[in-house]
């Protein structure tokens, strides 16, 4: 269909744009806007009659003169050209290059909105991969096609940890690496450039793709952004049959752009201001991940959600939270302690856990050590606190073997070097000594066969 | 019934999901096709010749002008045999057919019905039926094998009554095909088929309420021990996320003894419905001993699907489910998750600019979330006996917050009320339910089934546990002010009873594959044990034992583990181990008092 162009703008509104007298435009349209000094931003219909479009602008409307913009409808939504050069490259948003080479050329172009998976077509993940960090390996496993994000804090080291496991991920026994998809939104230039530079060093760069939006950059664009990126990772899980690990940080930016476009648009706020669909919202995104029947390749998931003021309640890590596959939560107390990564396990979770660790994919004491680890942990944590109310010294003998673990779980378990890549029988086997400080009858949820075989204290 | 008519028109104006459409003569429920693609939506105001239609898929591409056609009945589902063993979409479309046409992803503007137009099924005619015969709404015409566990009763659609004229004889009938006539007063004719539709808004009529009274066994020892839920009941489960709502519905979605189990997933995750998918046809059914997936059936509109027609799949799932009790059935739907259901309420409300009430909801949530939980009960069906549906929903309060309303106005509605805790998940005690906010208005009832049934001291022995947890919170206040030490020895053991409790009975791994499930008999004899064993200890202390030398005992291990080492079918040597203890400690009584006399 032909492209349509109108100078009828007749109203601007914090990012949006309306138009009068535009008949037949599409919802969801692509539109070019030309600001009469000859730029041009890019926009999406998000309101249409025949009588008055809206255009949502993702650049935002600064500066733009009603008098001497010029809106052309593209008709046709946002897509992306897809071709094997794609990887090493860096995009922004809109799939447009950022490292200064020439765009992709492909026929083959697909849009970024997506549709939803059929359930009926995915398969469950099992898959258990190796990330080599004990507390995600031997308490809150990941497997291939999960959706698990970092909910993490600011100056806490979400990044650092992101990158250990872009550098460490396999699965057990096989070599073959992932490809990344790494989708930044609203970061500092330095976070952006800490991710290029690892990614350079350590010789994966030529299987990433990178897409930017700096925190200087137009944060509409943060909404396609995602989008974009997960296109590719579509791409290359599905047509080139690649297992891809899609980190994306910060989504804490990203609902935040969401939430100002929500305003400009009037949409009625939930919680804090955040629009009811939010929840939707993220859930187009996260919910892009997965495995499919018959398809060889597979997208890995890894959020990046960091909680303003460390709060867990807050809408962004509570919705993420509601519809992620779990979440491996930073402590700012074991932070402090100098403890890396500074996992707090109690309230990390993976849900996919059950069906990738055990017998027959890790070992077959998996399950139980890390119920029993977990069962200890609080009861260590409550103690802890204890002490802290009536000193140490007041503590039954019991209770001081507790704070002990309490004290070694923290440094040794979960504390670990930045390169340090544990493989899984090594965390269970640290699990095991640490367990074994105890008597053998506190150690309820391990089976007897299993204390049988692994358990190394003396009763 | 609405007439079939052809109302053709066009759209007006595309505000994401909502539509307007220039249409006079529409009806408000209506159906309608939107745009060149077809997309599906549902009428829900009329204002002069304008109408505004909820689409249930994406409109995006669509454009103002495109036409826009009225399909002249409400939503509505098909109501047959080949429901059972499938997954539907929010608005009852197969989702595995619609794979096979549409690959991975779901294309938009697809029709596709939800019963299987080509299969053939036995028909069995009621032998007590013949033509001349008065028949009227739930008639049981005959009765189809729809699997190996369920006899799937062919009933005279809800609205039709007269004389049979005619009765097909057994045979292999499609859906489709005639199965019987019957003459209405006015002398009219009409067809019987294997399957009706129904619109799904409108509750299925039934004789009347039945007031009998049993307990839906789901073999989780804090719900069915604790918090029992009668068969018909309502229940909700609230929790935040990763507390565990999700796990204790497909538990009972696993080991309950209800006939037929309806799963909706609404607004959840995608891979919680492919478990199911996966899992259930290997499972064994407890009480059947078939595969669990002859007596389920799955509603999907995950997360990621159009918000729309998750409102749509509650009702959905609950006309099936009432179709199945209409049968005499006793049927359970699980709703995952109800705050989801009252988003996308929201969501329509936001952009049809309705005046909201509490963030963001509008006026009429606790009225629709009323009604829709009405639909719950137990009932004399008009020719299958009793039959019933027991509702249970999840919710999903925004930051675990209790008191937002959603889980607020639940509250109010439901009889049984699981709630999750942060703590207790966070520390993996699960099922996460907690004993001091949870609550159950059947204890009373579901007593009289347990006194007989299972044993007669089964409300006292309840009782006396959650006195004990009671007493154990208490006692650990006291604690944490000013240390273990200011305790003696009998408070102590009480800290250890209630630690028995907690371990040895309410803890109940749902991945365990001994303690998955627990029969009521099991759920006693461990709840019986744990107690026992306190009550033995404590006439011991007052004797004067030492608390530590109690405590010491290996055989307490031993009643921590026992729900994963003995199966519901080896409840005698749960009772064998209570009189091992028993007699340990009959042994420390006799070395004590010697002891004492040696002294
Ligand atoms: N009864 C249970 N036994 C074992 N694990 C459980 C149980 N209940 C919950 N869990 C664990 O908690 C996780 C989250 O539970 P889920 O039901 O998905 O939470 P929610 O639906 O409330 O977000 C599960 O993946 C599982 O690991
Ligand atoms: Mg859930």
């Amino acid at each position: 269909m032909s492209i349509k162009e109108y100078r009828t703008a007749s109203e601007v509104r914090g990012g949006l744009i309306l138009v009068r007298e535009t008949p037949g435009v599409a919802f969801g349209d692509r539109v070019r806007i030309s600001d009469g000094r000859g730029g041009t931003r890019d926009g999406q219909v998000i309101r249409a009659s025949n009588e008055e479009v809206m255009i949502l602008v993702f650049e935002g409307t600064d500066d733009l003169d009603l008098e001497a913009v010029w809106v052309r409808f593209l008709d046709e939504p946002v897509e992306i050209a897809l071709s094997p050069e794609i990887l090493g490259r860096e995009f922004n948003g809109l799939g447009e290059p950022r490292d200064g080479r020439p765009p992709i050329l492909s026929n083959i172009r697909r849009a970024v909105g997506g549709s939803a998976i059929n359930p009926a077509a995915r398969s469950y993940p099992r898959e258990f991969i190796q990330t080599g960090i004990s507390t995600i390996d031997g308490l809150n496993s990941l497997v291939r096609g999960q959706k698990l994000p970092i909910f993490s804090g600011s100056g806490l080291p979400h990044n650092r940890l992101a990158a250990q496991i872009v550098r460490q991920a396999k699965l057990k026994d096989e070599d073959s690496s992932f490809s990344i998809v790494f989708a930044a939104m609203g970061v500092s230039y330095a976070d952006a450039k800490f991710f290029r530079d690892e990614f350079a060093s350590s010789g994966v760069l030529r299987n990433v793709v990178m897409f930017v939006n700096l925190a200087d950059d137009p944060p509409v664009e943060r909404l396609t952004l995602p989008r974009t990126a997960l296109t590719v990772a579509e791409y290359l899980a599905y047509d080139l049959d690649r297992h891809v690990l899609v980190v994306m940080t910060d989504m804490t930016y990203y609902a935040e752009a969401l939430r100002e476009v929500a305003t400009a648009k009037g949409d009625v706020p939930a919680r804090k201001g955040y629009p009811g669909y939010l929840y939707s919202d993220l859930a187009e995104i996260y919910e892009r991940c997965g495995r499919i029947h018959e398809r060889h390749g597979s997208i890995t998931m890894m959020p990046v959600v960091s909680m303003p003021s460390d709060d867990i309640t807050h809408p962004i890590p509570d919705l993420t939270g509601y519809i992620t596959e779990g979440q491996i939560v930073l402590s700012r107390e074991l932070h402090n302690q100098g403890i890396y990564p500074p996992v707090h396990i109690s309230p990390s979770l993976s849900r996919l856990m059950k069906d990738g660790i055990g017998k027959d994919d890790t070992r077959e004491d998996h399950p139980k050590v890390a119920a029993q680890l977990y069962a200890l942990y609080a009861r260590a944590l409550e103690t802890r606190n204890l002490a802290s109310i009536i000193g140490a010294d007041e503590l039954s003998e019991r209770d001081r073997r507790y704070l002990k673990f309490a004290d070694d779980f923290d440094r040794r378990f979960v504390g670990q070097g930045e390169a340090e890549d544990r493989s899984i029988e090594a965390t269970l086997n640290l699990a095991w000594e640490l367990m074994s400080a105890f008597p053998r009858d506190s150690l309820t949820r391990l089976s007897e066969t299993e204390l049988a075989k692994y358990y190394q204290g003396n009763d | 019934m609405m007439s079939e008519r052809n109302n053709l028109g066009f759209i007006r104006e595309i505000n994401g999901p909502i539509v307007t459409i220039d249409l006079p003569g529409i009806r408000s429920g209506e159906q309608v096709k939107i745009g060149e693609l077809g997309l599906v939506g549902e009428v829900i105001s009329l204002n002069g010749r304008e109408a505004t239609v909820q689409t249930y898929e994406s409109t995006d591409g669509v454009r103002p002008g495109e036409p826009a056609e009225g399909l002249g009945w409400p939503l509505s589902v098909e109501l047959g045999p080949g429901l059972l063993g499938g997954i539907f979409d929010g608005i009852q479309r197969p989702l595995e057919k619609i794979a096979l046409q549409s690959g991975d992803y779901i294309r938009r503007g697809l029709s596709l019905p939800g019963l299987d137009r080509e299969r053939e099924w036995e028909f069995e005619p009621n032998p007590e039926l013949a033509p001349g015969h008065q028949i009227g709404p739930g008639t049981v015409l005959g009765t189809v094998q729809e699997t190996e566990t369920v006899l799937h009763k062919i009933l005279v659609p809800p609205g039709l009554e007269g004389e049979l004229t005619e009765l097909a004889p057994n045979g292999d009938y499609a859906i489709e095909a005639t199965i019987g006539h019957l003459r209405d007063k006015q002398g009219h004719s009409h067809r019987l088929k294997l399957y009706h539709r129904w619109p799904v808004r409108k509750p299925r009529p039934y004789l009347k309420r039945d007031d009998g009274i049993s307990p839906l066994i789901t073999g989780q020892r804090v719900i069915d021990s604790f918090f029992p839920q009668l068969k018909g009941g309502k229940g909700a489960v609230p929790g935040p996320f990763g507390a565990g709502k999700t796990v204790v519905q497909q538990q009972i979605a696993r080991w309950s003894n209800a006939e037929i189990v309806i799963y909706v997933g609404c607004g959840e995750r995608g891979n919680e419905l492919v478990d199911v998918l996966e899992t259930f046809p290997q499972l064994e059914d407890p009480y059947t001993g078939r595969k669990l997936m002859e007596k389920t059936l799955l509603v999907a509109n995950t997360s990621n699907m159009p918000v729309v027609a998750r409102e749509a799949s509650i009702y959905v799932g609950l006309t099936m489910a009432e179709y199945y009790r209409d049968m005499g059935y006793d049927v359970v739907m699980l709703a995952d998750s109800t705050s989801r259901w009252a988003e996308a309420l929201r969501e329509v409300s936001g952009r049809l600019g309705q005046m909201p009430v509490e963030e963001g909801y509008p006026a009429y949530l606790s009225s629709r979330l009323a009604a829709v939980y009405e639909r719950a009960g137990r009932v004399e069906t008009y020719d299958a006996g009793p039959g019933s549906v027991t509702l249970i929903g999840a919710v999903s309060p925004p930051g675990g917050d209790f008191s937002e309303p959603v889980t607020s106005h639940t509250k109010d509605i439901i009889e049984t009320f699981w709630a999750l805790s942060k703590e207790l998940a966070d520390a993996r005690h699960y099922p996460s339910i907690d004993w001091v906010t949870s609550f159950s208005a059947h204890v009373h009832a579901a007593a009289e089934w347990w006194h007989k049934e299972v044993d007669r001291r089964w409300e006292a022995r309840r009782t006396q546990a959650l006195a004990l947890l009671a007493r154990d919170a208490e006692l650990s206040r006291i604690v944490n002010l000013v240390g273990p030490e200011a305790l003696s020895d009998a408070q102590r053991w009480q800290l250890e009873g209630a630690s028995l409790i907690k371990e040895g009975v309410l803890q109940q791994s749902a991945l365990d594959e001994v303690d998955t499930f627990c029969s009521p008999q099991k759920q006693f004899a461990l709840l019986d044990l744990a107690l026992s064993i306190y009550d033995k200890g404590m006439t011991l202390i007052e004797l004067g034992v030492p608390v530590s030398h109690l405590q010491d005992l290996p055989q307490l291990a031993k009643v921590r583990r026992c729900k994963s080492i003995y199966n519901s079918d080896q409840v005698a040597s749960i009772t064998d181990l209570g009189r091992e203890i028993e007699d340990a400690f009959e042994s420390i009584r006799l070395q004590y008092a010697k002891q004492h006399s040696d002294d």
